[in-house]
């Protein structure tokens, strides 16, 4: 066998994990997403040691609900052959491994800097000299949007090529909120630490990283999770998805003038992010996910809390949606407005929302389960225009299945565990994975510790990652005051993107 | 045209009628008072992941906090958070608590300069400017406008181009690839100007502290106006630090 076969949250031994040609390892991992919906990169980075490069790929199979992780060994001086060319859901990884260790590829489309990282192998590459697409010609003009937007808002720079109002083509360059997050990992020692730093990965996805980050760590240390753990952490991950989705919902309508909708929406989200602050102290649920153990148990007051919550909510969002999707002049701003195709959706390699909005189904609660999910039985919501009415509405339908999810959860409230807290080193010489699906979408962290047991790589890949480029093909021959809105109903991550 | 007003109507009131006396509602960890117990000085100070608490005596900085709560967790009789989010000071050193005080942390209004209070009290308006932040932040400013919060009751908005603007309010803790914006916004900005930090990381770095990729030698020759603590800043202490620090005479 070239590779290993993993399951989500499993760590292997680094010897477990075949060492290939790179030639055997490209057409091992091009081979095994050729054709095959079900299939998909997870993750592929680079790890440096003594002055070579060891790749490893892990891709996921949402059939048989595991992951193939491959490895090989290259140095700078080769040149290789790029995924890219023959598979663009490679085009990202390869453009970061090139920016951080300097790899050359031969036959790349599209090798340009990614996020600009203080230690990137070619530092005469500049945020001021990236290298825009441009097209010469009379008829068609530029517009440059950022870093610094019209709003609260995370920077980054939008280059838009236009025919008229029409966009032709839009780059997006991204890197502005760069700030070395993945060598933190490693150069913060204490357990504390870096969870803190999981929780600042992006700060609207607080409970998909730090469960994505406990659950590395826990898988590296032998912790057997408890009952209460999980059932705590599904909760939060599903609270976090209806007070972001709903906020989103408020964003989409304030950029089509819609202000009763934008009203209504954004009141709704504080229910549910006060009822975070209610459980742990912090609304943005920072400080509520701990790596082994429940430090804010779900107790029987806060389900009864929690309920008569949601019991008030859900009449008032149910109402506002019954109104805005009846509405033929919020109707004709969503309807086939940034349409991405099931063809360029698949081609690009989306995830989470950015895939289900195009017919492509891919989530990890369903094709990889951890927590409470294989008992939950998700289903995905699957839409299938791929335009701004299909992202809105799997929000829609995502925080109605949510509230479902945590009814169902609060009849049956785990015993709280008593938890020793026995603090593990991990395990030396590892390698370990962990996939959580964050509102977002999928959200991959790996981990790879050396023969201390030290961590010595730490990769993040949070799905905006994957999903950029679908907004960038999304806005083509839209008008280019519809920019906002497709913006807006992909709402993807600036500081998740750029670590 | 019925159906927008019913809506309207099940929304009932909305609205924090004060919000200078308004309860957080469930746990919050507002303002810390450090008792004078005696502990095991170097464990308390080994526990924080942000390096915030010092001693001899022992103080908390809650420029360098997120308030986890985790040394409250471990010494609930020597650390203990109250729920007061009035926290925001013009001068950094007042938002360090030291054990043995239990004192509001207030404004000063002896070293805010003399033309804050008759330019900005009626009407203000920010660019808010995320440098290496985390998104959090940005969630609650929002949040400060929504209908419940609602800041802008104050006359205080937040705007689109520097050039509108009275100050900027930097959240994040201000990385190499954004230094150059954040001076270029905060050049364009008539005089004259505020400048205010919002959350632990715009004030401290906070968890990027020791970072490399840090670059807040912009902050060297400008003026830091205030400071807006919290991780992220509650919107109740964005809304009463703005309040107090134009108004409060």
């Amino acid at each position: 066998m070239n590779y290993v076969t993993i399951i989500n949250n499993q760590s292997i031994s680094l010897n477990d994990i075949p060492e290939i040609q790179y030639f055997e390892f490209f057409e091992l991992n091009l081979g095994l997403v050729q054709d095959a919906v079900q299939r998909h990169c997870v993750n592929y980075f680079g790890f440096p040691f003594d002055k070579r490069v060891k790749l490893f790929c892990c891709i996921a199979d949402d059939s048989t609900h595991q992951i193939y992780v491959s490895s090989t060994i290259v140095t700078a001086q080769e040149s290789l052959l790029s995924f890219s060319a023959k598979n663009f859901g490679f085009e990202k990884f390869e453009r970061e491994i090139h920016e951080n260790y300097g790899l050359k590829y031969k036959d790349h489309p599209w090798l340009k800097p990614v996020r600009y990282p203080k230690n990137r192998f070619d530092q005469s590459k500049t945020m001021a000299n990236y290298p825009f697409f441009s097209i010469d010609s009379e008829e068609l003009h530029e517009v440059a949007v950022g870093p610094i937007h019209a709003g609260i808002i995370e920077p980054g720079h939008f280059r838009f090529i236009c025919n008229g109002e029409q966009i032709l083509h839009l780059e997006i360059q991204l890197g502005y909120q760069h700030r070395g997050i993945e060598q933190q990992f490693l150069n913060k020692q204490k357990l504390l630490q870096r969870a803190t730093l999981a929780e600042s990965i992006a700060g609207d996805t607080v409970v998909g990283h730090t469960t994505a980050f406990s659950h590395i760590w826990e898988s590296l240390v032998d912790f057997n999770l408890t009952r209460d753990i999980a059932y705590s952490r599904t909760i939060a991950l599903e609270l976090e998805r209806i007070a972001i989705h709903t906020g989103d919902l408020s964003a989409v309508c304030t950029d089509i003038a819609y202000q009763l909708g934008s009203s209504v929406f954004g009141r709704l989200r504080t229910p549910i992010v006060n009822f975070m602050q209610e459980w742990g102290g912090n609304r943005l649920s920072k400080g509520l996910i701990r790596p082994e153990r429940n430090q804010f148990p779900f107790t029987p007051e806060l389900a009864a809390r929690l309920t008569e919550i949601l019991n008030i909510y859900e009449p008032d969002f149910l109402e506002m949606n019954e109104q805005m999707f009846n509405l033929p002049s919020v109707l004709s701003r969503f309807e086939r407005t940034g349409v991405v195709s099931h063809e360029d959706v698949l081609s690009i390699g989306t995830v989470g929302m950015a895939a289900r909005m195009s017919g492509l189904k891919r989530d990890i609660r369903q094709s990889h389960p951890y927590l409470l999910y294989s008992e939950i039985d998700h289903k995905p919501i699957v839409k299938n225009h791929g335009d701004v009415y299909s992202r809105v509405q799997i929000r829609k339908e995502e925080v109605k299945q949510s509230m479902k999810y945590i009814r169902t959860m609060l009849n049956n409230i785990p015993h709280i565990n008593e938890n020793s807290i026995d603090l593990k080193t991990p395990k030396p010489n590892s390698f370990a994975i962990s996939l959580v699906e964050g509102w977002r979408g999928e959200i991959c962290h790996c981990a790879i510790t050396d023969e201390k047991g030290k961590l010595s790589h730490y990769k993040i890949k949070d799905p905006s990652f994957h999903n950029w480029l679908a907004l960038a093909i999304a806005v083509r021959n839209n008008e280019i005051s519809d920019f906002p809105i497709c913006n807006k109903s992909f709402n993807l991550s600036y500081a998740g993107h750029d670590l | 045209m019925f159906n927008n007003l019913k809506i309207i109507y099940h929304q009932g009131k909305q609205f924090i009628p004060d919000v200078t006396t308004a309860q957080v509602p469930g746990i919050f960890r507002g303002r810390p008072i450090i008792s004078t117990e005696k502990v095991d000085e170097n464990e308390l100070k080994d526990i924080c992941p942000m390096d915030a608490i010092s001693i001899n005596p022992i103080r908390l900085d809650m420029g360098r906090c997120t308030f986890c709560g985790e040394c409250a967790r471990q010494f609930p009789r020597k650390i203990r958070f109250t729920k007061e989010y009035k926290i925001s000071s013009n001068e950094r050193e007042r938002l360090v608590v030291q054990e043995g005080e239990d004192k509001p942390i207030e404004m000063n209004t002896q070293s805010r300069r003399k033309e804050i209070r008759s330019l900005f009290s009626q009407s203000l308006k920010l660019r808010q400017v995320s440098a290496g932040g985390d998104n959090s932040c940005e969630w609650e400013l929002s949040a400060s406008n929504n209908v419940q919060f609602d800041l802008s009751r104050f006359g205080i908005e937040f705007v689109a181009s520097p050039r509108h603007s009275d100050g900027i309010l930097v959240t994040g803790p201000i990385n190499e690839n954004m230094a150059k914006p954040l001076r270029i916004a905060y050049d364009a900005i008539p005089e004259p100007k505020l400048f205010i930090l919002c959350g632990v990381d715009a004030i401290s770095g906070g968890i990027f502290a020791n970072s490399e990729v840090l670059e807040r030698s912009v902050l060297n020759d400008i003026k830091i106006d205030l400071y807006i603590p919290g991780n992220p800043s509650h919107p109740l202490t964005i809304i009463n630090g703005l309040v107090d620090f134009t108004r409060k005479k």
